[in-house]
C-alpha cells in the first residue's frame, strides 16, 4: 500500500453524471465529474439512453482528468470502488464494467458499493470520521430517506423513504408549475427568498396523527405538488397575477419543515446524537438554516457536506471504497452485477 | 503481440487471446441479460488460460456494434478503459464483420450473403457482404453499410443470399435457412482487427447506435417500501 493509507479511485454512473474520484485514506484528491444534465433539460428528466451514452463517452477522459489533477498514476492504485446500485441499470452498467475493467489491467481489488451509503461516507473526507452512529437524511431527484447509520461499511438501516415522489422531484415538478427551468431546485430557492414562506398554508404530509403512526420517518410529497398545482391554477384561472416567490417560499417551506422535524425525532428517538444531510436538495439554503435551527436547539450535532460533494460524484463512492479498505472489508467479487434496485441495507455487493 | 478481443454486441459475452498468428484463449458465454457479469472473469479467464497476465497484453480490438445498446456499451467500456490502464492501443470493429468473417472462414457461406443479428423491437441489424479469399485467406468483404431494418424490408434485399447471425432464427420465413455462426466470436472479431491493421486501416472505437435514444425522460419507480429507486442527484 502506497504511503501507508489506501489509494482509492472511485466511479459512480448511477443517474447522469460520470463521476470519478481518488481518496487516499480520508483525504480527497480530486473529484473529478463530467455531466450530461444539460443534455436532459429539455425534457425535464434524464433520459437514461442519454445519460448512459454520456457515460460510455465520458469514461475515459474522466479517468485521465482525475489522475492528472490528483498527480496519481493508475497504477500507483490500490482499490478500485463503484457505484453497483441503487439507479438506472443501463447507465450503472457502465460504470460497474469500467471499474472492473481497471481492477483486471491494474490487478487490484474491486469494491460494488452502495450509492446511498457512499452519499454518507463522502462526509469523511469532508469533515472526518463519521461519529457512530449516525442518522443520515439523504434527500435528491431520487430519494427522500432517513437512515440509522451504526458503520457506514456494513451496516446501514432504514428508518424511513418517500412512499411517493422524491423531495428532489417535487422541486422539479412545482418548478415546472411555476415555469422555472429544469432542474427546479436551484430556482425554487432563489425565487424563494424574494417570497414569505408563510403566505401560503401548503399541506405537510404524513405529519398527522394515524400517518405517525404507520409513517413514523416515511415522507410524501405527491400531495403537495398537487396542491401547490391547485394553488396556482386557481389563480391562472381567476386571472390574478401568481406571486412565484410567495408560492416558491411556502412550498419550499412545507418540504423543508417535514424532512428536519422527521429527522431531529428520529435522531432522538433513536438516541443519535449527530445528523448528516446528503443528495442533492443538501444544497436547498433553507433545508440548510432550518436543520441548523433545529439541530442546536435538540443538541445534535448538524454535518452537511459542501453541495458539490452532496450531488453525485466519485469522490462519495471512493471515500467509501477507502473505508471498506481501512476496515479491513473483503473485496467483491468481479461477477458482481449492476442493481438497479439494490437495497439501501446492502452496503456492499 | 498479444491481442485482447471483446465483444458484446449479440447473446454471447465473448473474449479471446491472439497473439498475432493464432488464438491463444477463448471464452464465449450466452447470456444476453448479464454482460456486466461475464467480460471481467471471462478476461481474467483467457489470460489465466493462456499463461498471461494483464501487463503482456499489447492491444485491445473490440467489436463497437451494431448492437443492443446496454450491452455494447459494457464491451466497449471495458475495452476502451483496459486501453487506457494499460497503455495501449484500441481498436474498433464492425461486429457484423466478426460473424461474416467466420461465415466464409468456416465455409459456411459462399459468394454473396447477407448478416442479420437481433436489433430487439422487431428489428434486424444487418449489411450485405461477399466472400473472397485473397492469397489463400478466407475473407469477407462488406458491400452495405450496416443498417437496422424489419426483417420483411431486409427479405425483400435478399436476392437468394443466405443469412449469418441470429436474424434468421428470430426471423426464419423471412430470412431462413440460417447459415453459420449465431453470435460473433471473439477469435474471428480478432481476426477482422489484424487483417485490417495489416492492411494500415484505422479502426476507430466509436459505437454503431444506429437509433436515435428515445427521447422519453426516466420516471423514477414509486417504491412502497424502502428501497428506493435512485434518479438524480
Ligand atoms: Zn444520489
Amino acid at each position: 500500500m502506497s504511503a501507508d493509507l489506501p489509494l482509492v479511485l472511485g466511479i459512480e454512473t448511477s443517474c447522469d453524471e460520470t463521476g470519478v474520484g481518488i481518496v487516499r485514506g480520508e483525504e480527497l484528491l480530486v473529484d473529478a465529474i463530467a455531466s450530461s444534465v444539460d443534455e436532459h433539460a429539455r425534457f425535464g428528466g434524464v433520459v437514461p439512453e442519454v445519460a448512459s451514452r454520456a457515460h460510455l463517452e465520458a469514461m475515459v477522459p474522466t479517468l485521465e482528468r482525475a489522475c492528472t489533477q490528483a498527480g496519481v498514476r493508475l497504477a500507483d492504485l490500490d482499490a478500485i470502488s463503484v457505484t453497483s446500485g441503487p439507479g438506472l441499470a443501463g447507465a450503472l452498467m457502465v460504470g460497474v464494467a469500467a471499474a472492473k475493467s481497471l481492477a483486471v489491467a491494474l490487478g487490484v481489488p474491486l469494491y460494488g458499493v452502495n450509492h446511498l451509503a457512499s452519499h454518507v461516507a463522502v462526509d469523511i473526507v469532508e469533515h472526518g470520521p463519521l461519529p457512530e452512529p449516525t442518522l443520515a437524511l439523504l434527500v435528491s431527484g431520487g430519494h427522500s430517506s432517513l437512515l440509522l447509520v451504526p458503520d457506514v461499511t456494513h451496516d446501514v438501516q432504514s428508518l424511513g423513504s418517500s412512499i411517493d415522489d422524491a423531495a428532489g422531484e417535487a422541486f422539479d415538478k412545482v418548478a415546472r408549475v411555476l415555469g422555472l427551468p429544469f432542474p427546479g431546485g436551484p430556482h425554487i430557492d432563489r425565487a424563494a427568498r424574494e417570497g414569505d414562506s408563510v403566505a401560503i398554508d401548503f399541506p405537510r404530509g404524513l405529519t398527522s396523527g394515524r400517518d405517525m403512526e404507520r409513517h413514523r420517518f416515511d415522507f410524501s410529497f405527491s400531495g403537495l405538488k398537487t396542491a401547490v398545482a391547485r394553488w396556482v391554477e386557481a389563480r391562472e384561472r381567476s386571472g390574478e397575477p401568481v406571486p412565484v416567490g410567495d408560492v416558491a417560499a411556502s412550498f419550499q417551506e412545507a418540504v423543508v419543515d417535514v424532512l428536519t422535524r422527521k429527522a431531529v425525532l428520529a435522531c432522538r428517538e433513536n438516541g443519535v446524537e449527530h445528523l448528516q444531510i446528503g443528495g442533492g436538495v443538501a444544497a436547498n439554503s433553507r433545508l440548510r438554516a432550518m436543520a441548523q435551527e433545529r439541530c442546536d436547539a435538540a443538541g445534535i450535532s448538524l454535518r452537511v457536506p459542501r453541495p458539490g460533494l452532496c450531488t453525485d460524484n466519485g469522490a462519495m463512492v471512493a471515500a467509501l471504497g477507502a473505508q471498506m479498505v481501512l476496515k479491513g472489508r473483503a473485496p467483491s467479487e468481479l461477477s458482481l452485477p449492476a442493481d438497479s434496485s439494490m437495497p439501501v441495507t446492502a452496503v456492499q455487493a | 503481440m498479444l491481442l485482447l478481443a471483446i465483444d458484446t454486441s449479440t447473446s454471447a459475452i465473448a473474449v479471446a487471446l491472439h497473439d498475432g498468428r493464432r488464438v491463444l484463449a477463448e471464452r464465449s458465454t450466452i447470456d444476453a441479460r448479464h454482460h456486466t457479469e461475464h467480460v471481467a472473469p471471462s478476461i481474467t479467464a483467457v489470460l489465466d488460460d493462456a499463461g498471461h497476465s494483464a501487463a503482456d497484453v499489447t492491444a485491445v480490438a473490440v467489436g463497437v456494434g451494431p448492437g443492443p445498446f446496454t450491452g455494447l456499451r459494457v464491451g466497449m467500456v471495458t475495452a476502451t478503459v483496459f486501453g487506457h490502464a494499460r497503455g495501449i492501443p484500441v481498436h474498433g470493429v464492425c461486429s457484423l464483420d466478426a460473424l461474416a468473417h467466420e461465415a466464409v472462414a468456416t465455409g459456411a457461406v459462399q459468394g454473396e450473403f447477407v448478416v442479420a443479428t437481433d436489433a430487439r423491437r422487431k428489428e434486424v441489424y444487418w449489411a450485405r457482404y461477399a466472400a473472397e479469399a485473397a492469397d489463400g485467406a478466407p475473407r469477407a468483404r462488406r458491400l452495405t453499410d450496416p443498417a437496422v431494418d424489419y426483417p420483411a424490408t431486409v427479405a425483400e434485399q435478399l436476392d437468394g443470399a443466405p443469412v449469418v447471425g441470429r436474424g434468421a432464427v428470430l426471423y426464419p420465413e423471412l430470412l431462413g435457412p440460417q447459415a453459420g455462426p449465431l453470435d460473433v466470436s471473439a477469435a474471428h472479431l480478432a481476426a477482422v482487427a489484424l487483417q485490417a491493421l495489416g492492411e494500415g486501416a484505422a479502426l476507430p472505437v466509436e459505437p454503431l447506435y444506429l437509433r436515435r435514444p428515445d427521447a422519453a425522460p426516466s420516471h423514477p419507480r414509486k417504491p412502497v417500501t424502502q428501497a428506493a429507486p435512485h434518479g438524480r442527484a
